[in-house]
């Protein structure tokens, strides 16, 4: 796929369809928090300051319960660490960009504009470093925006929302969604088959630990599944040849 | 209810905390070239680290007390399948109608 010729817009083109996906997630955070007895203030600045929905809910959740400051610090920063990841993932594109720039694109790094970003990248490996940043930034403004939009609009709604709603499902469904076309070769379906499997072994773990192992187990098996097709297709050209 | 003081101190402290997870390889290893091997893995990282999220999500909801319900791990099958045939769209619409159609008749 050749560059886009307007990055900024193509990033946020190819993030709107998640705007289905924030506005409920953003929205249901400013509802639980306010039900937690936070007031606008608090719920606006976590959003603000923190921007990453599922840590907000599992700090919120841990000092509902009475949880010590330091054990919600800790699961919060555990369902985090995922990001780390995406940062090094996001070196070979957008590493040579100013302090500046990378600052910003680490505070704004979240689920959705690493996926779509990194794949489209991988896509269009012409773009320029400056075509990578501003499709990144085309993707924030996007989620961004909306997402301090809407916590406010659930933190005013308050419990307008009823819970048979299920709006927390629009969570894993928005992991789905961005899951989904990740899956485009045999080494991607079984790195998540790996991922669900070992997760699932390992959910007897305290402070999400199960994830960080299931996602290095799952990195491993893609990568070696990927250097086992390399080598056997190297054997077969080598046998035609 | 929470106190003023514990949510402050955590806020701030998960703020700052989240933003050096986020900032620890763009920011420390900018311009600078990863080994082949890294590379190789980090290609992984969004298949590795989404399912992690979503089983558990699916398997047992916080919204549920934690059982195990069959509209929620039906919707996500469903928008697995249809997500990889039609995209973003097709998996969140997939799997909410879903959600709500097996709620209304289960």
């Amino acid at each position: 796929m050749p560059p886009p010729r307007h990055p900024f817009r193509a990033g946020f083109r190819d993030c709107l369809p998640f705007v289905l996906i924030v506005i409920p997630f953003s929205t249901l955070f400013g509802v639980v928090a306010r039900d937690a007895g936070l007031d606008l203030l608090q719920v606006m600045s976590m959003s603000v300051i923190v921007i990453a929905g599922a840590s907000q809910f599992t700090a919120l959740a841990l000092l509902q319960d009475g949880a010590p400051v330091f054990v919600a610090l800790l699961a919060a920063l555990a369902v985090n660490l995922r990001m780390a990841m995406y940062s090094a993932a996001l070196v070979p594109h957008l590493g040579a960009a100013s302090k500046g720039a990378r600052a910003l694109a680490a505070y704004l790094m979240v689920d959705q504009s690493f996926a779509v970003a990194v794949r489209r990248y991988e896509d269009s490996p012409d773009m320029t470093l400056s075509q990578k940043l501003r499709y990144y930034f085309g993707c924030m403004a996007v989620v961004c925006p909306i997402w301090y939009g809407c916590t406010l609009a659930g933190a005013l709604m308050g419990q307008a929302i009823p819970a048979s709603l299920s709006l927390d499902f629009a969570v894993p469904v928005c992991f789905i969604a961005l899951l989904a076309p990740l899956l485009r070769s045999l080494p991607h379906l079984l790195a998540a088959l790996v991922s669900s499997v070992v997760t699932i072994g390992f959910a007897w773990l305290p402070w999400n630990l199960g994830l960080p192992i299931a996602a290095i187990a799952a990195m491993i098996a893609g990568a070696q599944a990927e250097l086992f097709l390399r080598r056997r297709a190297a054997r077969r050209a080598e046998c035609t040849a | 209810m929470i106190g003023a003081g514990e949510f402050w101190s955590l806020t701030l402290a998960l703020g700052l905390g989240t933003f050096l997870i986020r900032f620890s390889f763009l920011g420390l290893l900018g311009g600078r070239q990863l080994p082949d091997w890294l590379l190789l893995h980090l290609k992984y990282v969004g298949v590795a680290v989404f399912p992690a999220l979503i089983v558990p999500a699916v398997l047992w909801p916080a919204a549920t007390g934690g059982e195990t319900e069959a509209p929620r791990v039906i919707a996500a099958l469903l928008a697995v399948a249809v997500g990889l045939r039609f995209g973003p769209v097709g998996a969140i619409t997939a799997g909410l109608a879903t959600l709500y159609a097996a709620q209304a008749l289960l």
